[in-house]
């Protein structure tokens, strides 16, 4: 048990390593190249970016939507594998959680930039005002947005800031100085008694409870900002569960680059193990295929419902001029994931790690074949333009991942990156000791089982998948 | 806790309740094609015989999740889905019988099957549907329903040999050769099941599409598989059988059917309201039919009774841990759902000449009486529980 504390609170409490400090640097660069463009665009308007009359919607919504979605990862880790029993979360729910937070925090500041006027952001919320009755338009799934993103960013700092209270404490107890005081002041002095323990095991289900059904609900509220509308390519049923899916599916991506890099640059290769790999490899697998799936339906559809607008949208996106965007997409997301159906390759860091980004960068691919493809020809032929990018456009969006980077660095600085209370814990269920007290109780020898989580027969099982995290 | 096999004995007041079910179902479809009533009769056909089948293939879909989730609470009440396996080849017969004679007598899916639609000399002649003869045709059409159901038959055939060689094999090859075929299973059925759901059932209004309708299908064929499950252990346990099994078990059922009445609701307002907002005349016609007096009420009706009753009903931790409870909220969500294909079949079929009666009732009990019938005739001819599955042990000492 003390060997967990100590390997967890190593890289809180002693000097950041070499690796730390590059990729710091590294993604405080990317910040400032954000503040750069985003200044810029906020002091000039978003004129700044590529957007013309036909094209009213481009890089913008595309990596707002793709951060949103990266967020979902961390809130189905904390939230539905936790209602599922899936122990295996236990050592990965920590960064996972505050990935969500940052991503949505990324996105977030797409929808500031995006505003006109930035300083009027509570505009979007429906308050009472002087102006007479003017309120939010209740119709638009804009607003739907403001309600499903700001829901959900609380509900994920509630969930990932009280699972952080008893690791704080840990800290806390072993810190001197300034960082006592610090660390002392956000353990909201937990105590680690049965009753401290009770209520946070009470909290954290019903947070889990909260939470699941606004993994659903986010992602299915972003779709219909697009789907909504008549727009073809837009506007299709399958949209809420195939955005969620695809939001899981990238998100997967996102956590699985950065425990990877986690692992190394914090020594952490006996808490975050390749079994934990390999199971969000199956994931990554499960999603990838539930939105090709969509992929396939959408297309299936277009040409089967006859209605000729339908057709051309999805004829434009396979061979008009953004064929090369629609066909990245489909290798990226439709057929890199069912490589992982090879143990070998899922079990493979080098691999693994390659997939993760080429993920990555097809579900971002995706969003903008989505929204550009469909926009770029409408209904006017006469109107028929591409979308350019400016640096502006590019600035925002490269200094975004910065944003995120640097919040991630200093965050495995600052507090412990993997749950060491709840990696106690299954350490305590699974130990040589638990065993033997089952075994003296039922004249039976159980050994743990690393696929499910739970105990079996020793005598009848010699079934080991993956590598065990005992 | 020492596991005690169990044998289960198909006799009794089930099977004659059962039996008599069966000959209620025959009555009343030969009176309803006696009375000239084919339409409806067929109608109530295509409707019973979907479910029976979609119910079947729930219980292939739920153990081969299990296996490939790896998943061991539920262990001890496997045969259950896997004795659903068993109703499959009649379950696909009957469905084939019932498509061909419909199709062969002009009475299913005439909407698109009528050569005059997609020849434009004729006065009858639809661009629309013209269009989608390449893939809407009778051979393809039928091949493809039976193709399908081959294909996953011969899975779910596959998974149940499996764990009854393990019953007497025992050691861990049958389980591991079970995790592979799950897999393959997985993928092949969720990649297929939206195209057979298109075809059966959304090809019954030709002209109107939805992206979403066979998943739609899926979450309907998964909650009520699931209830279905629900009802056979909860059912059996009250009569005394299936002594592993725990409240701890019950509760994870009641979860399960809970969690993914929800998710019904969710794919069914998704869609719903997104036809709706967007009002696109091509679109809106198949909740317009549905909305019109004929059926306005049922609409509505199926949706509360397969979301607000389940939701409600199963909220507390408590109601989800009591036998009965659980009993009866599953046939409530079985039932609920026969009214969700009512609603996808019959305006599709009838038109505004609704009508729900003898046939209507008659037809779904002979169906479930012909689905109890063979399932728990399965159910008798292996032992109730899979001992030698490794998982056995995690199973019996499920405590939630």
């Amino acid at each position: 048990m003390h060997d967990i504390t100590n390997d967890i609170c190593k890289p809180v409490e002693g000097k950041p390593t070499k690796a730390w400090w590059i990729g710091f640097i590294f993604s405080f660069i990317g910040l400032c190249l954000w503040l750069y463009s985003a200044g810029y665009t906020m002091t000039v308007g978003i004129g700044a970016w590529g957007l013309n009359k036909t094209v009213g919607w481009a890089w913008d919504i595309t990596s707002f939507v793709w951060w949103v979605g990266i967020g979902h990862a961390g809130t189905l880790i904390s939230a539905i594998l936790l209602l599922f029993r899936q122990n295996w979360r236990n050592s990965i729910n920590r960064s996972a959680e505050a990935m969500t937070l940052f991503a949505v925090i990324c996105a977030i500041t797409y929808i500031i930039t995006h505003m006109g006027r930035p300083w009027l952001f509570y505009w979007a919320l429906p308050l009472p005002n002087q102006y007479g009755s003017l309120w939010v338009n209740f119709n638009s799934a804009l607003v739907w947005d403001v309600f499903a993103i700001s829901t959900y960013f609380t509900v994920s700092l509630l969930f990932w800031y009280i699972g952080l209270l008893p690791d704080i404490a840990t800290v806390r107890d072993r810190a001197k100085g300034v960082a006592k005081k610090i660390y002392g002041f956000f353990s909201l002095g937990w105590t680690g008694s049965v009753r401290s323990w009770v209520r946070f095991e009470a909290v954290c289900l019903i947070l889990a409870g909260l939470a699941t059904p606004l993994v659903l609900s986010v992602h299915t509220v972003v779709s219909m900002d697009f789907a909504t509308s008549l727009v073809p390519g837009w506007h299709t049923t399958i949209f809420p569960p195939y955005f969620v899916a695809g939001a899981i599916f990238s998100g997967f991506a996102m956590v699985q680059t950065l425990l990877l890099v986690m692992r190394k640059a914090m020594k952490l290769e006996n808490y975050i193990t390749l079994y934990h790999i390999e199971l969000m490899n199956i994931i990554i697998m499960v999603t990838g295929s539930i939105v090709g799936c969509a992929y396939l339906t959408e297309l299936f559809i277009a040409w089967y419902s006859g209605v000729e607008y339908e057709q051309y949208a999805f004829l434009n996106r396979i061979s008009g001029p953004y064929w090369w965007a629609y066909w990245i997409m489909m290798t990226c997301n439709v057929i890199s994931p069912q490589l992982m159906w090879f143990k070998k390759l899922r079990t493979n860091l080098a691999f693994t790690f390659f997939i993760s980004i080429v993920v990555n960068i097809g579900m971002w691919f995706e969003r903008f074949v989505i929204i550009v493809t469909s926009l770029h020809r409408d209904w006017l032929p006469s109107s028929w333009v591409m979308f350019h990018p400016t640096f502006y456009d590019v600035g925002v969006f490269v200094g975004s991942i910065g944003v995120f980077f640097t919040l991630f660095m200093v965050f495995i600085k600052f507090l412990p990156g993997v749950a060491m209370a709840e990696v106690k814990m299954l350490l305590k269920n699974s130990s040589e000791a638990a065993k033997k007290r089952m075994a003296a109780k039922e004249g039976k020898t159980y050994r743990f089982s690393p696929e499910t989580g739970g105990v079996v027969i020793a005598t009848t099982t010699t079934a080991k998948k993956g590598e065990n995290h005992e | 806790m020492q596991l005690q096999n169990e044998q289960y004995e198909f006799s009794g007041k089930t099977r004659t309740i059962s039996l008599a079910l069966i000959a209620v179902g025959v009555i009343c479809v030969a009176v309803g094609f006696l009375t000239g009533d084919t339409e409806r009769t067929w109608a109530n056909l295509l409707l019973n015989n979907y479910y029976m089948v979609l119910i079947a293939f729930a219980g292939v879909m739920y153990c081969a999740i299990q296996y490939v989730a790896q998943a061991g609470w539920g262990t001890n009440i496997l045969r259950v889905p896997q004795a659903f396996m068993s109703v499959v080849p009649l379950a696909a017969i009957l469905l084939t019988v019932v498509l061909a004679v419909g199709l062969g007598t002009h009475q299913l899916y005439h909407h698109w099957a009528d050569p005059a639609l997609s020849n434009p000399e004729s006065p009858s002649y639809d661009p629309l549907i013209a269009g989608k003869t390449s893939y809407m045709n009778v051979p393809l059409f039928m091949l493809r329903v039976v193709g399908f159901m081959a294909i996953w038959g011969f899975f779910a055939w596959k998974l149940r040999q499996f764990s009854l060689k393990e019953d007497f094999e025992g050691g861990l090859r049958y389980f591991k050769k079970g995790i592979v075929y799950s897999a393959i299973f997985c993928a092949i059925f969720n990649f297929t099941f939206p195209l057979f759901a298109f075809d059966v059932i959304m090809s019954l209004e030709p002209h109107w599409f939805s992206t979403m309708f066979g998943w739609y299908n899926l979450a309907a064929l998964w909650v009520s598989g699931l209830a279905a499950i629900g009802l056979v252990v909860t059912s059996l346990k009250e009569k005394g059988y299936f002594t592993a099994v725990n409240e701890n078990h019950i509760h994870d059922i009641g979860k399960f059917v809970f969690a993914f009445s929800i998710f019904w609701a969710y794919i069914f307002v998704a869609q719903m309201l997104l036809i709706w907002y967007a009002n696109i005349p091509e679109e809106v016609t198949w909740f317009y039919k549905r909305w019109t007096e004929t059926y306005k009420f049922w609409f509505w009706f199926s949706f509360v009774l397969n979301f607000f009753a389940p939701f409600m009903l199963f909220m507390t931790r408590d109601s989800k841990r009591k036998l009965k409870t659980v009993k009866y909220v599953c046939l409530l969500v079985i039932v609920a759902h026969w009214f969700d294909l009512y609603m996808m079949v019959m305006p599709g079929m009838m038109g505004t000449g609704r009508k729900f009666g003898y046939l209507e009732l008659g037809t779904f009990l002979g169906y479930a009486g012909l689905f109890t019938f063979m399932a728990l005739t399965a159910l008798s001819k292996a032992p109730l529980y899979a001992k030698n599955h490794p998982y056995m042990e995690e199973s019996l000492h499920h405590h939630i």
